[in-house]
């Protein structure tokens, strides 16, 4: 298994999420919408033009937005609860908690344009916490699609199966990935994209590109670097974080702060299970203004800040 | 009082029942709310017996009338409430609190038939109730939605973020009772963070209000049953209760929020309340 980068272009994930959202609605009545004044950054213009009475606005009222999503779900409909990712799951968490993870509710809550997609609006709008605070919640699945493709099919599992979702989609354009024709996406299984010895890559969301990218630089030098896309972070792969301690160094990268994301979730198993030298990539803390490449950069979340940290962490294994 | 609407007969020896079960729950469990318990009591029993449309056999039933508890921590009278409903057993009640028991502090659904939604952090259960009467108001259907809430539980702004899309989206399907009992947990309402003059504000908030006395089975049961064709709004209405009510010792007293009778106090109280 493995997959290239398709360099014609760069996409917004939220398209596809729309995309798909609109395709499934129209065979399936259950599907709704709810957002919080959203609709133009939710991508939902479409959505509420073709299904105007399933498009639920509630205003700016995160806490109303995901409890209505929860009652929606308790009237048999599948609501997609979308909305700004650092204020869905900020201010509502206690609903997420309470009405939609321990009541195991059918609501997909959707984190639009996570991260530091609004880089230069500052902390309050950066979401680089999400995965933190919402992967202590039972019940509660958790994805991070990393392109178009995987956006759709996220989309897909979260309609097609029971239970609460979080999907996390960013709107910083990335490249789609091309896969081999027999590509599937799992819910709590990650995807090899490169395959490798000396080190081990795990990413998720718009850090998977530059991941790959990361191994190929790696290659030209003679590293066999393995990519491991881990859009799950809940429930988590465990066996393929076991797997890639065997090549004796792991580097994870998420567009998240460095404490209890993708890196904490993969620091737990390590430690708990497999120990072997683990960097983990993101964001220190409250962050400067600045756009969102220029925060990704300054943070060394590039190709050659993962390449970078997979040589030192590689340098530290052999040097202990 | 009055028992002249034909349910009322029922509905009436059924609250005394339900007083006697969720006092009982408390007093073994060593914990509970029978403040609130019994301030509830009246619009659970007129509910149950006199208006909502469930059947304990069939519990998920999609066209079956939702109840909400949003004043999550009265489980001791909705448990009983439930039981006596047919919902499961009544013996269940007594492990009420006790290590791995289904009826733990605050209503689980997983755990719980007849359990609409988890409550307990407050402010929970409206939005909740108007996401279950929106799906209503998609799929026409003749389901009612009712949510309970207690007074001081209106300081939580979630409330009034769901007010304003009930409101806005005229869920004429959608009944909240208001157990207007004047006591928090630690203090009068009115001393604490003052919510009158509450049904001006549901009113602006583009609600039908009704104000009736909380403990008043012919005039809950008219309500409740008064028939929902021709409505433009979701209404409230405003139930002035006492906290406590049935036992003498206990009404209007701030200190029974969560306080446990002792063993003179129980017997004293199920006289009081009666067979």
């Amino acid at each position: 298994m493995s997959a290239e980068i398709n360099a014609a272009g760069r996409y917004d994930c939220r398209e596809a999420f729309a995309k798909t959202i609109e395709a499934l609605a129209e065979k399936d009545e259950r599907i709704v919408a709810v957002v919080n004044d959203s609709v133009g950054s939710s991508k939902l213009v479409g959505f509420q033009k073709r299904f105007p009475n399933r498009l639920i606005n509630v205003g700016i009222a995160e806490q109303a937005m995901v409890g209505v999503g929860a009652g929606l779900a308790n009237g048999g409909k599948v609501p997609f609860v979308s909305g700004a990712s650092c204020f869905l799951t900020a201010r509502a968490l206690e609903q997420i908690k309470a009405d939609v993870a321990y009541t195991n509710t059918n609501v997909k809550l959707c984190g639009m344009s996570s991260g530091v997609a609004y880089g230069e609006l500052g902390p309050t709008h950066h979401s680089i916490e999400d995965f933190a605070w919402l992967r202590l919640l039972p019940n509660l699945t958790i994805t991070a699609p990393s392109d178009r493709w995987e956006t759709e099919q996220a989309v897909k599992a979260a309609a097609a199966t029971e239970g609460p979702f979080f999907l996390r989609i960013s709107r910083m354009a990335v490249p789609d990935l091309v896969r081999p024709s027999d590509a599937m996406f799992q819910i709590g299984k990650a995807e090899t994209l490169r395959q490798g010895r000396d080190a081990t890559i795990i990413a998720n969301g718009v850090m998977v590109s530059r991941a790959i990218e990361a191994a190929d630089q790696l290659a030209a030098s003679g590293m066999n670097v393995r990519v491991v896309n881990m859009a799950s972070i809940a429930p988590l792969d465990i066996e393929a974080i076991r797997s890639a301690a065997e090549t004796g160094a792991i580097v994870t990268a998420e567009e998240h702060s460095v404490r209890g994301g993708l890196g904490g979730a993969v620091a737990e198993v390590v430690a708990t299970s497999c120990p072997c030298r683990l960097r983990i990539l993101g964001f220190p803390g409250f962050l400067p203004t600045g756009s969102p490449e220029f925060l990704l950069e300054r943070y060394g979340l590039t190709a050659s800040g993962i390449a970078d940290a997979v040589r030192q962490t590689i340098e530290a294994r052999k040097a202990a | 009082m009055s028992t002249s609407h034909p349910r009322a007969e029922l509905t009436v020896a059924k609250a005394r029942q339900i007083r006697r079960l969720a006092l009982g729950m408390v007093y073994r469990a060593k914990q509970g709310h029978p403040g609130g318990d019994m301030s509830v009591t009246d619009i659970l029993a007129t509910l149950y017996f006199g208006a909502l449309r469930v059947d304990p056999a069939n519990p998920n039933d999609p066209k079956r009338d939702r109840f909400i508890l949003s004043k999550g921590h009265c489980t001791g009278a909705f448990y009983a409430t439930l039981a006596e409903k047919g919902f499961f057993p009544l013996d269940q009640l007594d492990t009420y609190m006790q290590p791995l028991s289904k009826l733990n502090g605050h209503p689980n659904r997983n755990y719980t038939p007849g359990v609409e939604t988890n409550t307990g952090p407050l402010g929970h259960g409206m939005p909740v109730a108007v996401g279950a009467a929106i799906a209503g108001q998609i799929d026409q259907a003749d389901y009612r939605v009712f949510v309970v809430v207690g007074d001081g539980e209106l300081q939580e702004g979630s409330n009034w973020e769901a007010a304003l899309t009930a409101g806005h989206r005229k869920l004429a399907n959608l009944t909240l009772i208001i157990d207007r009992n004047g006591l928090q947990q630690g203090a009068r309402t009115e001393d604490t963070a003052a919510l009158e003059p509450l049904a001006d504000k549901w009113r602006a908030f583009g609600w039908d209000v009704v104000e009736v006395d909380g403990h008043d089975h012919d005039a809950l049961l008219s309500i409740f049953t008064a028939p929902t064709a021709g409505r433009t709004k979701p209404l409230c209405v405003l139930a002035r209760t006492h906290k406590g009510q049935g036992i003498s010792f206990m009404r209007d007293q701030v200190s029974w929020h969560h306080g446990v009778p002792n063993q003179a106090q129980y017997e004293l109280a199920l006289q009081e309340i009666g067979q």
